[in-house]
């Protein structure tokens, strides 16, 4: 029997030796759409399990009430979530910035992809908070040259994406330039400097707002954007939400 | 070396063993190996399926529907590899809670093979990705991010040749540039190599030194960039490089209907791929490989 199997082996090498190489004949691509119609992993389901049960009975808290469903749209200058954001984050994040500095802010500017999901009409929750914000981070306010502001207006202007900014302030944009800028309905005061609410990650130069970088003087609010969300849906009955043309593209 | 032509020999001779009772039919498709990729991208925490609220994706994905699909498709052909692009966490309290731990769980059991970094996956800070290392049954691939000053140094491998009916495939990964993107405080001394560069020296070394039969690339570098063309993105990469059979992409969120045939710096079809986010799409590219006969010429792609 080992000699059989060892005339086998022979053989076998030497007809591997003899293979002609392999060649890449055909290559088939698709996509899989994982939907209902796709049975439950038992074994998963169970894993997944302990999890979801404690953070269910943590996020199915309701907040607040929203009467029509708030979303992202790419394609807009602003959007009624956009704006919802840009707005409370002013008022919470103003609330303690005057209270420390006896300042105020002038305006808040967010960025689009920071905003991470929809609110849908309903009852808010708080999976509804974090889904929206998920992340980390902070406000902050940056004080910063009329020369500087000039410039997180060219970067609005060029970038063409539904940035949020709070209610104090009113863009016009005609062929990604700068037409009007109003603060409070007046025009802007090239002596002073201005006091902008944002995030820390954009601060730090996240999507290329590098304006915020350098500023004449930074203020940490120790407040989490998330949390400021979570304060305001806590504190209101019902969420209004608009657009309202504070930012114009022609 | 030396192992893989026993498993060759002894392959071959099991084969020899079994031919009396069998046709010359079920011998030809012996000489035809297939090897199957699964891939996802972007799944950003999405243990669940998208909630019936949901107004794009309402009841879609989940890891539970694709660990059956993954399980069936095994069984078809055990020569299937699982692989991930990145941006496994941030998007669901699932992240904010647990922190990726229950991710790298489900990914274990789904025996995913290797994934590769996304930006997001440094979102509780380079510390937060190694802390749930433990939980992670399957390789981090990275070829362009230096973690040498890290607490990820020596856990990221920059490549994995796996083995598959003795069809090697290599595998190798590529992130995208950190600086504007991640908060330094976050990614801290990970460095960024230029993701072209490194790219054609994987697929040098994977075809060339490691013999691959497959060069496939696991990219977080963006599909395409329109609106900034000089961007590096995965259509870009894969007309600058050669020697890569399949760029499997993810950062855009890109949703193709089937994977784009890109041509490379020679003129060779790369096929690159990205199946949206969420995890509510899972890719598939089947591989046939045949004896090179005297007719054989190029390669059918059917997508």
């Amino acid at each position: 029997m080992k000699r059989f199997f060892g005339l086998l082996l022979l053989i076998a090498t030497i007809t591997s030796c003899k293979q002609t190489p392999l060649h890449l004949s055909r290559i088939e691509g698709k996509r899989i759409a994982v939907d209902t119609t796709i049975a439950n992993s038992p074994t998963i389901d169970s894993i997944i399990a302990p999890y979801k049960k404690k953070l269910d009975l943590e996020m199915q808290k309701v907040l607040a009430y929203n009467p029509s469903d708030l979303y992202k749209d790419r394609t807009k200058p602003e959007t009624n979530i956009g704006n919802f954001m840009a707005d409370l984050c002013y008022t919470r994040g103003n609330a303690v910035f005057n209270k420390r500095t006896h300042k105020t802010v002038d305006f808040t500017l967010l960025n689009f992809g920071g905003i991470r999901a929809g609110i849908p009409k309903g009852s808010v929750t708080l999976r509804n908070a974090y889904e929206v914000m998920p992340f980390e981070n902070s406000m902050v306010v940056v004080e910063m040259s009329y020369q500087k502001i000039l410039e997180l207006f060219n970067y609005l202007a060029k970038s063409g994406s539904a940035h949020p900014i709070s209610e104090q302030l009113q863009l016009t944009f005609a062929d990604k330039k700068l037409t009007t800028a109003k603060l409070n309905g007046k025009d802007l005061d090239p002596k002073r400097n201005y006091y902008v609410l944002t995030s820390d990650y954009l601060q730090h130069g996240g999507d290329r707002m590098n304006f915020f970088k350098d500023p004449i003087q930074l203020y940490n609010l120790d407040y989490k954007i998330r949390a400021a969300i979570i304060d305001e849906l806590t504190a209101i009955d019902t969420i209004h939400a608009k657009v309202d043309g504070r930012m114009i593209r022609k | 070396m030396k192992r893989r032509t026993f498993i060759q020999q002894s392959g071959a001779a099991s084969l020899f063993l079994g031919l009396g009772g069998l046709s010359l039919q079920s011998f030809q498709n012996k000489d035809t190996k297939h090897i199957t990729i699964l891939h996802t991208n972007d799944v950003h925490s999405h243990i669940e399926p998208f909630p019936a609220t949901d107004r794009r994706n309402a009841n879609r994905g989940g890891f539970s529907r694709r660990a059956t699909i993954v399980n069936s498709i095994r069984k078809e052909n055990p020569n299937t590899l699982l692989l991930d692009a990145g941006d496994i966490f941030q998007g669901t309290p699932y992240f904010n809670f647990y922190g990726g731990e229950i991710e790298f769980k489900l990914m274990s059991l789904l025996k995913y093979d290797a994934a590769t970094i996304g930006n997001h996956d440094f979102d509780n800070s380079i510390e937060g990705l190694y802390k749930q290392l433990p939980h992670a049954k399957f390789d981090f691939l990275s070829a362009n991010y230096d973690f040498k000053n890290t607490v990820m140094d020596t856990h990221v491998k920059p490549y994995k040749v796996f083995v598959k009916d003795s069809i090697r495939i290599g595998v190798f990964g590529i992130g995208i540039e950190l600086d504007g993107l991640v908060d330094k405080r976050m990614y801290k001394e990970t460095k960024y190599l230029d993701p072209v560069t490194v790219a054609q020296d994987m697929s040098r070394i994977l075809k060339d030194e490691e013999h691959c039969d497959l060069v496939i690339c696991l990219s977080h570098l963006g599909y395409n960039y329109k609106r900034n063309p000089d961007k590096i993105s995965d259509l870009k990469l894969a007309s600058l490089t050669k020697g890569i059979d399949l760029i499997i992409g993810g950062h855009t969120h890109t949703f193709l209907k089937k994977p784009t045939i890109a041509k490379n710096s020679v003129g060779k079809n790369v096929l690159v791929n990205q199946v949206g986010w969420g995890g509510i799409n899972l890719g598939r590219i089947d591989f046939y490989f045949d004896k090179a006969g005297k007719e054989s010429t190029g390669t059918n792609i059917i997508v």
